[in-house]
């Protein structure tokens, strides 16, 4: 039930910033919506119903490095797409492992520092 | 460039694509939650951030640019360049996402998801809106001086030589 709300919610939020990104001119305006924080809004709704505000504040604290490696991910991207010209999906879908190793990697990183 | 709402853009979206978007997203969002549970709020909290239905949307957009007209050679390089500049605005809007993290952060634990969503959400709007303002001045003023050093004006010896060169 509770995955099943969260579909819902999640794929709401992400059709409706996709909906607004489709209809906006420059394509590179539209982009920003590419980044919109859909998943994070159906997320912390769902997160502070279920577990608190102290359990959202720690998810949100560590959100600021998944949006560092977002911006990493979006970075390499564009330019293999734009000055090398390599087709989009094979560029965004392989890029989400160097996503995930980014984040993971300043998550671990941000415990060394701190340990 | 000014920005521009085009309505009628909806109608080359079709239903299907609706739909994938919906999956994507949904599928995305219930991810999140289920590596939230299982290993905790901090590996939970970087899918926040994930690129949710980026590679979805870019492969869209490249297809719509590539269906509108098959006629046009380099079509097909064209619709990728656009994709190239779609990510490179939502580079920017990843810079926003910070922000709403951050915003949520501080405040989650003292106001209500009333006050603490509409903050956020407008913090990444405003953070996501000054970084692509910034980008374009920096890309004009770049492109500018590039313009400046392969075309350089003339100068008064220059236009003399020029004269004498044409009696």
């Amino acid at each position: 039930m509770d995955i099943l709300l969260r579909v819902i919610v999640g794929g709401v939020v992400v059709s409706a910033f996709a909906t607004i990104a489709d209809m906006l001119k420059p394509k590179s305006f539209a982009g920003l919506f590419g980044a919109a924080p859909s998943v994070a809004l159906a997320s912390v709704i769902l997160a502070v119903r279920e577990h608190g505000a102290s359990y959202t504040s720690i998810e949100a604290r560590f959100m600021i490095l998944g949006a560092a490696a977002f911006f990493i991910y979006a970075s390499v991207a564009s330019r293999l797409m734009f000055h090398r010209k390599w087709p989009a999906l094979p560029v965004t879908g392989l890029a989400l492992l160097l996503w995930l190793g980014t984040a993971l990697g300043l998550w671990f990183s941000f415990h060394r520092l701190m340990s | 460039m000014k920005i521009e709402v085009n309505i009628a853009a909806l109608k080359r979206t079709k239903r299907q694509e609706y739909l994938v978007r919906f999956i994507f997203g949904g599928a995305v969002t219930a991810v999140a939650g289920i590596i939230a549970q299982h290993y905790g709020p901090e590996i939970g909290g970087l899918f926040l951030a994930a690129p949710a239905i980026f590679p979805a949307a870019a492969t869209l957009l490249e297809k719509h640019e590539e269906n509108k007209a098959r006629t046009h050679s380099g079509r097909q390089l064209r619709a990728r360049e656009l994709a190239g500049v779609d990510a490179a605005g939502a580079a920017m809007g990843s810079i926003g996402l910070v922000a709403f993290a951050v915003v949520v952060w501080q405040l989650v634990p003292r106001y209500s998801l009333a006050i603490v969503l509409p903050a956020a959400t407008s913090a990444w709007f405003a953070v996501s809106v000054a970084m692509w303002l910034a980008r374009k001045m920096v890309w004009r003023s770049v492109r500018a001086r590039i313009r400046k050093r392969s075309h350089p004006p003339f100068t008064a010896s220059q236009f003399s030589g020029h004269k004498q060169s044409h009696p």
